[in-house]
């Protein structure tokens, strides 16, 4: 089953870095929504720094929308989705790859938006290990949610609006749970960071297992 | 349940048990009026705004009621492939929904004159509830996708149940955001509402669970015989093309 995980994930990946999607217009796109916080909160340094990990992972929920549908228009074009399923691959393993795939795209959108906020709202980090530790236990559980909702919405008409109604307020607890471990990592609020990375840990494992239970049933029968 | 006949179209969803439960719940909701307004004392610290609490309390109960029976009947469709259930789990959304909006709308202009402010981002019971009803309107909005009957009921189901699997978590992160509530303890448990409160209260929570009984029970005909319909113009259509087909191979036949 491994191995299919790395070809579905490999496969995504590949068409991903052919057609430069992520890199030409997505990454672009997370940088613009940093510098309209910035206008938008007066470029007044302190609320800036202050909010810089909440405006953090609202951009990147609003990768994952962009991700996410990307990942889906994939296997809904062409029929690949119908040709997936009679290569006779586990559809476990399609939601592992798929959302390991989606998962390392926001992981290098993550990667340079720290930087981002680094340069443009000051941002100093205190510990670049809770950072790493944030990011990818994060990055799971948005990416196991966020590939499950868009098989369900895969093929529908009006998914790319039906998408961030149903992704965001899954990924709300997310939202709380990495601004606040990001808020200890950049020291600008005294919580304890590592004790969020448990809570996101238990999201993304609760949704893994949900992706892995019901993908099989929305690929055969949606 | 009712199965219209085919020769027989029902032109309403109305029998003698949802006439009976209607009457009750108009009974209920007259006393629980006057008992709400007039019969039930002012609250001490709150005053006149304590009232809210016989529709605030039993919309939160039916709340998560409805949205419980919709996650049942979700998981009884991907079990059993049930349209029975599948019609209860959307009806009892579609009626969650409302008792969702109706429980924040009055807990906000109850928090007003008590907390003195419409809304509190410290109180986990205020934020998951939003969360909840924002969720239950994606699930709705999944049903309204359209396309194949069983594909949005499939759909749908595992809708519901990431919103059932998750709200603990969204509960739980909320609470440790703020680590604080508003929200007072159970009003039921404390012992602190005086008798004619609590039995108004008690009142409140039945006549409300009777009205959602009876709509739902209308919710789930009208749905039934909305898929009649289109079950049943599309046999029409077929019977229509099978006479065509008929007509056209008798004719080549002469």
């Amino acid at each position: 089953m491994w191995r299919d995980v790395v070809l579905v994930a490999g496969k995504d990946l590949r068409i991903e870095w052919r057609s430069r999607v992520t890199f030409s217009q997505v990454v672009p796109f997370a940088g613009l929504v940093l510098v309209l916080f910035g206008f938008a909160l007066d470029a007044n340094r302190p609320v800036l720094e202050r909010a810089t990990s909440g405006l953090f992972w609202i951009t990147i929920m609003f990768v994952t929308t962009l991700a996410v549908q990307r990942s889906t228009s994939i296997e809904t074009t062409d029929g690949a989705r119908r040709a997936l399923l009679l290569a006779g691959v586990e559809p476990v393993a399609v939601f592992a790859g798929k959302a390991a795939a989606v998962a390392v795209q926001l992981l290098a959108v993550e990667l340079v938006l720290v930087g981002g906020i680094v340069v443009l709202y000051g941002a100093e980090i205190d510990s670049f290990l809770l950072v790493v530790a944030t990011c990818l236990v994060a990055t799971v559980g948005i990416a196991a949610a966020g590939t499950l909702l868009g098989a369900l919405v895969a093929g529908v008409r009006a998914r790319e609006t039906v998408l961030p109604i149903l992704l965001l307020p899954v990924l709300a607890p997310v939202l709380i749970g990495a601004t606040r471990a990001f808020d200890d990592a950049l020291g600008s609020v005294a919580v304890d960071g590592w004790a969020w990375i448990g809570m996101l840990a238990g999201f993304g494992l609760i949704n893994l297992v949900l992706g892995a239970l019901s993908y099989g049933v929305l690929l055969e029968e949606t | 349940m009712t199965t219209p006949a085919s020769s027989e179209v029902p032109v309403h969803t109305g029998s003698t048990t949802t006439r009976l439960l209607g009457i009750a719940v108009l009974v209920g909701l007259v006393a629980l009026i006057l008992l709400g307004f007039f019969g039930a004392p002012k609250d001490d610290e709150q005053a006149d705004a304590v009232r809210l609490i016989f529709v605030h309390v039993p919309s939160a109960f039916l709340t998560y009621a409805a949205f419980s029976v919709t996650a049942v009947g979700s998981v009884m469709w991907l079990w059993k492939r049930s349209v029975w259930w599948d019609l209860v789990a959307h009806g009892s959304a579609e009626i969650g929904v409302v008792f969702c909006s109706l429980t924040l709308f009055t807990g906000s202009v109850w928090g007003r004159p008590t907390w003195n402010t419409y809304w509190d981002w410290g109180d986990v019971r205020l934020v998951t509830t939003l969360i909840l009803l924002l969720l239950m309107v994606g699930y709705l909005a999944v049903r309204s996708m359209g396309g194949d009957d069983s594909a949005v009921a499939t759909r749908s189901a595992i809708v519901a149940l990431i919103a059932a699997v998750n709200l603990p978590i969204v509960n739980r992160s909320v609470e440790w955001w703020f680590d604080r509530t508003l929200h007072q303890k159970s009003s039921l448990t404390d012992g602190n509402l005086e008798d004619l409160t609590l039995f108004t209260l008690l009142l409140g929570v039945v006549v409300w669970s009777l009205f959602y009984v009876w709509v739902m029970i209308h919710r789930f005909r009208v749905g039934w015989l909305e898929r009649e319909l289109r079950f049943g113009d599309l046999d029409l259509a077929l019977a229509q093309r099978r006479a065509e087909a008929h007509t056209i191979n008798d004719g080549g036949d002469r």
